[in-house]
């Protein structure tokens, strides 16, 4: 059985579900939101990335690269804020957080 | 079989079941290990496609950086996780109907695209140069400004970062370079006289 496209196109989709299952299923802890979130990333990459490698083309490579950037940024400032926040407060679930609601 | 078929489904079944293993996880640490092997069997799959460079970058900044970072924050803050939990079971119902909506609308454009005509058509092959070559020759020319915004990027995160955690503590003693610096024998050097058998 030869590995195709459709293949690596799957297994992207399959991980989308899987993060955005993550999102849902653990909504009270931000660290696991977190991790669903970089779940969802790494399958976006493989997407990009079957894509660039079936087409000959390396512009799928090159945008991972950047998503792979963003996702670093992105993780630091979330524990970043995260650790101020409970320094602050004193709990990280998410119900307490909401101390701008209206 | 040949060996990429037998590594492509050993790879993608270990990514699969860790990625389950990391939202179902009661302990956050086992998450985030979990989600070490995950990135770990996703560059083996980046290695698979023939995208070298991407696939070791992924190890060095995700599970060297990425996932350590997430560690130190799990074990840093000391919270009650067991509560956190709680929940779940009530939750599961909704998630999975939503999961399998996700689900059904990626597969479906997973099965039904077709490649324009329109689409430029495939690049030139590398040839003999290497994925790393290859990738540094189109981003450091073609996309050399969103290469730049990409390390604005990063240093703003670092400031951020910073920013947000830094502390000062009252009452510790800290070096003062400026005032260091601006010391003259003036403002140092006090000359006294001191007369004979009495003290300053």
């Amino acid at each position: 059985m030869v590995i195709g496209l459709a293949h690596y196109v799957t297994l992207a989709a399959i991980l989308f579900t899987i993060g955005v299952a993550g999102i849902i299923l653990n909504h009270k802890n931000i660290i696991v939101i977190l991790m669903s979130i970089e779940l969802i990333l790494l399958s976006v990459n493989i997407n990009l990335v079957a894509f660039s490698t079936h087409s000959g083309d390396l512009t799928g490579q090159v945008f991972a690269l950047f998503i792979l950037t963003v996702a670093a940024a992105e993780a630091a400032i979330g524990l970043a804020i995260l650790v101020a926040y409970y320094r602050n407060r004193g709990s990280i679930a998410v119900e307490d957080i909401n101390a701008l609601k209206g | 079989m040949q060996a990429d078929a037998i590594f492509f489904w050993l790879f993608s079944g270990v990514l699969i079941l860790s990625a389950l293993a990391v939202i179902l996880a009661r302990n956050p640490v086992h998450s985030v290990l979990f989600l070490i092997l995950a990135f770990v069997n996703a560059a083996g799959l980046f290695l698979l496609m023939g995208a070298e460079f991407l696939g070791l970058i992924l190890i060095v900044v995700y599970v060297g950086a990425v996932a350590v970072l997430f560690l130190f924050v799990v074990m840093l803050l000391d919270v009650d996780f067991a509560q956190l939990k709680q929940g779940f079971v009530q939750y599961l119902p909704i998630g999975a109907l939503i999961a399998l909506g996700v689900a059904f609308e990626l597969g479906y454009v997973a099965v039904g695209w077709t490649r324009s005509p329109n689409a430029a058509a495939a690049a030139a092959p590398a040839g003999t140069l290497s994925n790393t070559v290859a990738l540094g020759r189109v981003l450091y020319t073609q996309y050399f400004y969103f290469f730049q915004a990409a390390g604005l990027i990063l240093l703003t995160a670092m400031i951020g970062a910073i920013v947000l955690t830094l502390r000062h503590k009252e009452g510790v003693k800290r070096q003062n370079i400026a005032e260091q610096v601006a010391r003259t024998p003036a403002t140092a050097v006090e000359l006294r006289k001191v007369s004979s058998r009495a003290g300053i």
